[in-house]
């Protein structure tokens, strides 16, 4: 299959995953569009390493996954904390850090 | 230079910095043990330090009699920039001398009886305990005013001319807290100190020409040279001694800037005698006999010289008529007098003027001392009214200084009345006392100068001798016009003493230049250029029978029928009226300055405050602040705390930084 068709799916991916993350106000969600642009960024690696037979791009694979591991974690929590104060997880109803 | 000054100088020249150090060194006890010593003792430190420079002044005399050039003593060199080089030196020649020891010896009498007249005087005044800083204020005039007439450059002249100035007004306002509504002695203290910076500035503008045309200002390098740069710019010296008369009217109470002295008689009367009658009121015609060599290269200036004092002279002595306080009338007779000398120093008779003034000294001094001890009188009769009459009695309301409330005094205090009579005859010139002699040596000079100024100076003498008469017949004759007046009683000795000498003093004073001896034209000779002066018997004839005629007729009009009672109008002012009222209210002036001058003034800083100051100067240090402001909070609109905003902010950049770099390429 051409390597064309991976890129385009990964930047699918990517753009469904800015659209997530603009228009939409649960937390989960945008959460869920993050990890979308990750894989999305994921799976460009993966094709140009394959593409051009270089391990590098892989390596970064399982880094990103690592540090995304990481960050969902701390998200997750973040979330939690934010539930037990405000009973939802909306992100428009905190807006307390305005100018 | 230094060494070959010093071997060949006599030692005893090394001894002038003592004139400045001993005052200081009396300041510096008094101030540091002086809370712990009594009232004598601070007196006596003062005095004899005072004393001390007299003594110092003394054996520099001795000295210049053996070489009477006169030596420069270099002391420390003050500061070198480019060419300017000024150093702290003292000049001992017979002018100087002859100012050291005016000073120091007149000095020396009042401190003497400032300790009796402040002893009164801090007690009836209510603080006891600045007795001690009066006499360090005193200590530091002798030692600004040693060296103002010491100095051998222009700016230690003006050092010292600033720091007489600074004990005028330290001085002026000692009672600062007292007065007409609590601020008026303030009040004059301020009017003399801003009245005196209009004359430095003068001074100021004159120093830097001369540095301009001189290069230098020492007055060495300065008055041997006039010639040369008199020829190439003659303007120049114009410009440089009419500045310099500018300081002089200021600081020497000549008009326009005399207004200051009247109301400086604020200050205890120790200090309107020594430094608002005496000493520093005449630093401006030394000023001018320092810079003889200056005015003789300008004669334009040297004929607005002899106007202003001429004019001064009678200005003042009309004012002087129509006075009422006793200290005031003085006031304005002393400007009288320095009319005179300037006007003599105009003449070019700087001999006249510097007899004049040290003539001057010595009565003007004695007649405010013998009003001081004439207001102690009235003081104690004051206290001793209100003691009989228990605690309020109508006599504390009444004015120790307005001789209206006087009379009589001839026999309460006969030692003040003697030698009241003998200042108020030497300042009317009645031979052969000392101001006959050096005023007629005024009038002589002014004879053979111009005969208008003649005329302008006789009709001030006259009208001095009619004002001491006025004086003296309303003040010791008829009956006692008041309660305090009858209960006065003659002062201690310890202020008597100082008046009896000076009285002496006034007697003989006039031998220092006795015609055809003429001893001070000699001894000032290697100092100025000095012009013979004549005795002419007529003119002296003449003055004294001025003089004996004004007298008779301030009897006939205040002594044959005293004044009844305090309320009573002046007999003056029955039949000259308006005049008179025009007189007792100083021409008006002070209020015309204030219309003329200080009221703009004001509406200017105003002006400058509120419309330009207020207005458009903090109009843009606020307008700025206040763009900011706006700018601001349009851009916290940026903020709204909606996190996905700031995603679309984030993306919106990724995209223009992408099509950036598509478009690059």
């Amino acid at each position: 299959m051409p390597t064309s068709y991976f890129l385009a799916l990964s930047a699918i991916m990517f753009t469904l995953g800015i659209l997530g993350v603009l228009l939409r106000r649960n937390a989960l969600v945008i959460f869920m569009s993050l990890e979308l642009m990750f894989n999305a960024a994921n799976l460009a690696f993966v094709t140009f390493a394959n593409q051009y037979q270089l391990l590098t791009g892989q390596i970064f694979v399982f880094f990103i996954m690592a540090v995304a591991a990481a960050e969902v974690a701390v998200g997750l929590a973040l979330m939690v904390a934010i539930f037990r104060n405000k009973g939802s997880v909306d992100i428009d109803q905190m807006n307390s850090l305005k100018g | 230079m230094f060494l070959s000054e010093t071997t060949s100088m006599d030692p005893q020249f090394l001894l002038v910095p003592l004139v400045v150090f001993l005052p200081l060194l009396g300041i510096l006890v008094n101030w540091l043990f002086g809370k712990r010593l009594g009232e004598k003792a601070i007196g006596a430190i003062a005095s004899l330090a005072a004393g001390g420079t007299f003594v110092v002044s003394l054996l520099l005399l001795l000295a210049l009699r053996m070489q009477p050039e006169g030596f420069r003593v270099p002391l420390l060199q003050w500061f070198s920039v480019g060419g300017l080089d000024v150093s702290w030196s003292f000049r001992v020649d017979t002018l100087s001398v002859v100012m050291m020891l005016v000073v120091s010896l007149v000095g020396t009498l009042i401190h003497i009886y400032a300790i009796g007249y402040m002893h009164e005087d801090v007690r009836h005044q209510g603080d006891p305990a600045r007795f001690r800083r009066f006499f360090i204020f005193l200590n530091l005039f002798i030692a600004a005013m040693m060296i103002l007439v010491s100095a051998d450059n222009f700016l230690m002249l003006f050092v010292g001319w600033e720091g007489v100035g600074l004990c005028s007004y330290l001085l002026i306002g000692f009672w600062f807290e007292k007065g007409e509504g609590g601020i008026a002695n303030a009040k004059a203290g301020k009017k003399a100190f801003i009245v005196n910076r209009i004359g430095d500035f003068g001074l100021l503008i004159a120093i830097f020409l001369i540095f301009w045309a001189f290069g230098s200002l020492n007055f060495g390098d300065i008055f041997p040279n006039v010639g040369q740069v008199a020829a190439s710019q003659p303007g120049l010296m114009v410009a440089i001694t009419l500045f310099m008369l500018l300081g002089v009217s200021g600081k020497s109470a000549q008009i326009p800037l005399y207004v200051w002295l009247p109301d400086a008689m604020a200050g205890p009367t120790p200090v309107s005698a020594l430094i608002h009658a005496a000493t520093m009121v005449t630093a401006g015609v030394y000023l001018m006999t320092r810079s003889q060599a200056l005015y003789l290269a300008a004669p334009a200036a040297q004929n607005v010289v002899m106007w202003l004092g001429a004019v001064t002279a009678i200005f003042a002595a009309l004012i002087a008529v129509a006075q009422f306080d006793i200290k005031k009338v003085l006031a304005y007779s002393t400007i009288s007098q320095l009319g005179f000398m300037v006007a003599a120093v105009g003449m070019g008779a700087e001999v006249a003027a510097m007899f004049h003034l040290v003539t001057h000294a010595f009565f003007k001094a004695l007649l405010f001392l013998s009003s001081g001890s004439v207001i102690l009188g009235l003081e104690h009769g004051i206290t001793a009214g209100a003691q009989s009459e228990g605690m309020h009695g109508h006599a504390a309301h009444v004015d120790p200084q307005d001789m209206r409330n006087m009379g009589g005094l001839r026999k309460k205090m006969p030692t003040t009345f003697w030698v009241y009579v003998i200042g108020a005859l030497t300042l009317a010139g009645i031979a052969p006392l000392a101001g006959f002699f050096s005023k007629d040596e005024i009038l002589a000079a002014a004879n053979e100068k111009n005969i208008y100024v003649f005329v302008l100076l006789v009709s001030a003498a006259f009208l001095t001798a009619f004002y001491m008469g006025r004086q003296i017949w309303m003040v010791f004759f008829g009956k006692a016009r008041s309660e305090a007046a009858n209960l006065a009683r003659e002062s201690a000795p310890l202020v008597t003493v100082p008046l009896i000498i000076l009285a002496i003093l006034s007697v003989i004073g006039g031998g220092l230049n006795f015609p055809g001896v003429m001893s001070l034209e000699h001894w000032l000779g290697p100092s100025i250029q000095v012009h013979e002066a004549t005795f002419a018997l007529p003119v002296a004839i003449g003055s004294l029978l001025v003089a004996l005629t004004a007298i008779v007729l301030s009897w006939l009009i205040y002594g044959r029928k005293p004044l009844a009672e305090s309320t009573t109008q002046d007999p003056l002012a029955r039949s000259l009226g308006g005049v008179f009222s025009l007189l007792n209210q100083k021409f008006k002036v002070d209020e015309m300055y204030q219309a003329v001058i200080i009221r703009p003034f004001e509406k200017l800083s105003d002006f400058f405050a509120h419309p330009v100051d207020q207005g458009f100067i903090d109009g843009i240090a606020n307008g700025l602040g206040s763009l900011v402001v706006a700018l601001a909070q349009s851009l916290r609109k940026l903020q709204n705390g909606y996190v996905r905003s700031y995603a679309l902010s984030i993306v919106a950049g990724i995209v223009i930084i992408l099509i950036y770099l598509l478009v690059r390429v």
